[in-house]
């Protein structure tokens, strides 16, 4: 009990501190972070930046604060996606089950097999290259292994005697599923969502990386990583803290992920 | 039989480590070499534990706080790891209660039984697969060439435990522990394991240590029993002695626990009856794959059954028999292939509402029978969704209402139900069942999963609320006990067929057909005494 409440603050904290970020940067920013400045390029962090400055001498700071808008908002819409879809097709394929279940896991599957990136790389290169091509592009990489996680925990649910006894209070399918099943496939749920935060994010700057991302100049975690790597030996800040953020926003989700997902099971409440 | 003393366990005590909780304080007792010798007690009493802690095989968070075990005189505390080893097995076998997990399911059975002997034994490869043969021939495995190379998973529960015996007593122990070896095993087949078990250890001379919840059958082939309540040894003594003349209150608790035969009511069948299903067939498809379609398999082979208003009929029958695939059939949860079944005169297929409203179910197991993320309330609540004329407030007075009648109270009402014992957890399950006052309620073996003295008390729960609504129900159980005391009509099934039925004195008097006999010599005929004990008599299968 003691030990998830202090993870769970931990990660709370750090998610706290991100979204802060992101909704300051919203309004106010240390520097105008698309102002060019040849006279401070990759300016060491100092009083005045104090982050540094890229390659262009603008404000790595405010380029951050403004990157964690664009990336919150991707990862955030992509698991919502993900989830929404993910989810719905998992119940509808574990609850019927019979050729529908054939029918949709063989699909699915086929989706699994290709690599979430690759995938993504391939509706990019349909949708064209922007922040919502990339949401929808991850959204649809990511669903097949949430359909398959939900279907996993629809399938053993469907045994258990309270969905019958459920069927036997005459009670109909959708709302059984969406009362009986839906709550408890909760638990596997909320994992998979913060673990595909991170994956998202990390796409979103893998996507970046490779010229497929938010384009320039808007900032975007990712897209400032890959920025910065000419510069590694340079400036090494250009790429520590795009890098930094992303990894600290990964263990802030991951701990609070745990965290809810301990307090959404009331089997997990009140134990001592 | 000798007076040897084969194991000696004096003042023994457990705690949980971490909490200084104590689990078992002070337990003495003594077994005699070729003994069988009975620990009786529900869960929670520390019977297991204490056993465990005989060949020390406690879990990790139990600690000894005290005490000595000690085995043909050696002391089995200070043994080490090296010399435990050589105890367990060779000189001490364990048969534990789960058949489906205590096999390891990727070894096939003659390896499993070989592990043992070539561990403990100097015989060559010829020689263990002799054995092992004889063994497996001894324990009435019908091809034993063919189990060696067979899996668990090919065998059933009752084969699996007979499997687990033989591999235990290949190595002819001096002491079996057999903790609730029968418990997952139906009626009949825990009857015919038992017998195994009593007949091979007998041969061999070695002695038994039988850990049961279960009274009547650890009185049946004990000579000495063990009673523990809450850790604590409350009685012992010769098992006749302490039967018929129980001294201490748990002990007499316990005894009028078990199922005694209520009155024979007379019920009015000159009325058409209330459910009626008519030459009912139910197949299970097979199994379809892309490149063949295996046949299906019949588990019900046209059954009719009748059940009179307010009449409460005993579906029973070991497991395999169809009585639970009728009893969802009839609930709805099952298409049946062929047949019809009517309900209150009408057909039940004409007006499901009207069917669902008033036939209920209450299933066994209550521990997956409640949604874990519902509060008490919400689940009896939800009962009542459909109801029609029940505003949110009638609803929830209703459930509160019908909380108090199963007797849990209001207090109960927002907890989970991983907050609630098995017994709490059925009630409230019997709650759900009876909050729309069903004419009809299909009971699925809904004691079987509860310890002897809660299992009383939801009986005589069920039993007083039958009274009161006065509703039909189909009770189905492998446990004949219980049937007698509940049940007005006994109806007993084999192989998806009926094959007798009749008034429950009647058929537990006197049984035509050889399967009920074989039923009914599982459980005993009790007669209690005046002093709070009882007499058990065993029914003859001929």
């Amino acid at each position: 009990m003691k030990k998830f409440t202090f993870n769970g603050l931990i990660g709370g904290i750090l998610i706290a501190i991100l979204l802060a970020t992101a909704a300051i940067g919203l309004f106010w920013t240390p520097f105008d972070p698309m102002k060019l400045s040849f006279t401070a390029r990759l300016a060491a962090p100092s009083a005045e930046h104090l982050l540094g400055t890229d390659e262009f001498g603008r404000d790595v700071l405010s380029r951050l604060m403004i990157g964690a808008r664009a990336s919150v908002w991707i990862g955030a819409l992509t698991v919502g996606f993900a989830t929404v879809c993910g989810t719905l097709i998992g119940l509808v394929s574990g609850y019927a089950r019979g050729w529908t279940d054939g029918l949709i896991m063989a699909v699915n599957n086929a989706l699994l097999a290709f690599p979430g990136i690759l995938l993504a790389l391939g509706l990019l290169a349909v949708f064209g290259a922007n922040q919502y091509g990339i949401i929808f592009a991850l959204g649809i990489a990511y669903t097949p292994s949430m359909a398959r996680v939900v279907r996993g925990a629809v399938l053993s649910l469907r045994e258990r005697e309270f969905i019958e006894a459920s069927r036997v209070m005459g009670n109909d399918e959708l709302y059984t599923m969406f009362r009986h099943i839906l709550p408890n496939c909760l638990a596997p749920i909320t994992v998979l969502a913060t673990s595909m935060f991170g994956w998202a994010i990390l796409s979103e700057s893998a996507l970046s990386f490779l010229g497929l991302g938010v384009p320039p100049p808007a900032p975007t975690w990712g897209n400032m990583l890959a920025a910065g790597r000419p510069f590694i030996q340079q400036a090494v800040w250009l790429g520590l803290f795009p890098g930094l953020c992303i990894a600290l926003t990964l263990l802030g989700i991951n701990l609070l992920g745990d965290a809810l997902r301990d307090r959404l099971d009331p089997r997990m409440r009140g134990l001592k | 039989m000798t007076t040897e003393t084969l194991l000696t366990v004096r003042d023994l005590s457990l705690e949980v480590a971490r909490t200084g909780h104590a689990v078992v304080s002070n337990v003495n007792f003594d077994i005699a070499a070729g003994e069988i010798f009975g620990i009786v007690g529900e869960s929670g009493s520390g019977k297991t534990l204490a056993t465990r802690a005989l060949i020390s095989l406690l879990p990790q968070a139990i600690a000894v706080t005290g005490g000595s075990v000690a085995y043909k005189g050696r002391d089995v505390m200070g043994m080490k790891s090296r010399e435990l080893r050589r105890l367990r097995g060779a000189e001490i076998g364990v048969v534990f209660q789960e058949p489906m997990t205590s096999l390891n399911p990727s070894m096939t059975i003659g390896r499993q039984l070989e592990e043992g002997l070539a561990l403990h034994t100097k015989l060559s490869a010829e020689e263990r697969r002799e054995r092992i043969l004889d063994m497996l021939k001894r324990v009435g495995i019908g091809d034993p060439e063919g189990a060696l190379t067979a899996y668990p998973h090919e065998f059933s529960g009752g084969m699996r435990q007979r499997i687990m015996l033989a591999s235990v007593m290949l190595l002819k122990p001096a002491l079996l522990i057999a903790d609730e070896p029968t418990t997952a095993l139906d009626a009949v087949i825990q009857r015919d394991v038992m017998e195994l078990m009593v007949e091979l250890t007998r041969a061999e001379g070695t002695a038994v240590l039988l850990i049961s919840h279960d009274l009547p059958m650890v009185a049946r082939y004990t000579s000495r029993i063990v009673v523990m309540e809450k850790g604590v040894i409350v009685e012992q003594g010769r098992t006749a002695d302490l039967l018929e003349a129980p001294k201490h209150p748990y002990t007499k608790k316990l005894l009028s626990s078990l199922p005694f035969r209520g009155e024979l009511r007379v019920i009015d069948t000159s009325k058409a009856p209330m459910v009626s299903a008519r030459n009912i067939v139910v197949d299970y498809a097979g199994r379809k794959s892309l490149l063949r379609k295996a046949g299906s398999k019949r588990a019900l082979h046209g059954v009719s059954i009748d059940i009179h208003e307010g009449e409460v009929v005993a579906l029973v029958g070991g497991s395999g028999s169809g009585k639970t695939t009728l009893g969802r059939t009839i609930a709805g949860l099952v298409k049946e292939s062929e047949g019809q079944i009517r309900f209150q005169g009408r057909s039940r297929d004409e007006d499901w509402i009207d069917y669902r409203l008033n036939c209920q179910m209450v299933f066994q197991d209550p521990y997956s029978s409640l949604d874990p993320r519902m509060t008490i309330e919400a689940l009896v609540e939800e009962a009542l969704r459909l109801v029609p004329g029940l505003d949110a407030e009638a609803k929830r007075k209703r459930a509160h209402e019908t909380l108090e009648e199963v007797g849990l109270g209001v207090d109960y009402a927002d907890r989970y139900p991983h907050e609630l014992s098995g017994g709490q957890r059925q009630r409230v399950a019997i709650a759900r069942a009876i909050a729309r006052r069903p004419r009809f309620l299909i009971a699925d073996e809904p004691v079987s999963a509860l310890d002897v003295t809660v299992r009383a008390q939801v009986l005589d729960l069920f039993s007083d609320l039958q009274k009161r609504y006065g509703f039909s129900c189909l009770f189905i159980s492998h446990d004949l006990g219980v049937v007698e005391q509940v049940a007005d009509r006994v109806v007993v099934m084999q192989d998806g067929r009926i094959i007798e039925q009749g008034d429950r004195d009647t058929i537990f008097d006197s049984p035509k057909e050889a399967y009920t006999r074989r039923l009914l010599s599982a459980i005993p005929a009790l007669d209690q005494n005046a002093q709070g004990g009882v007499s058990l008599k065993w029914r003859l299968e001929a």
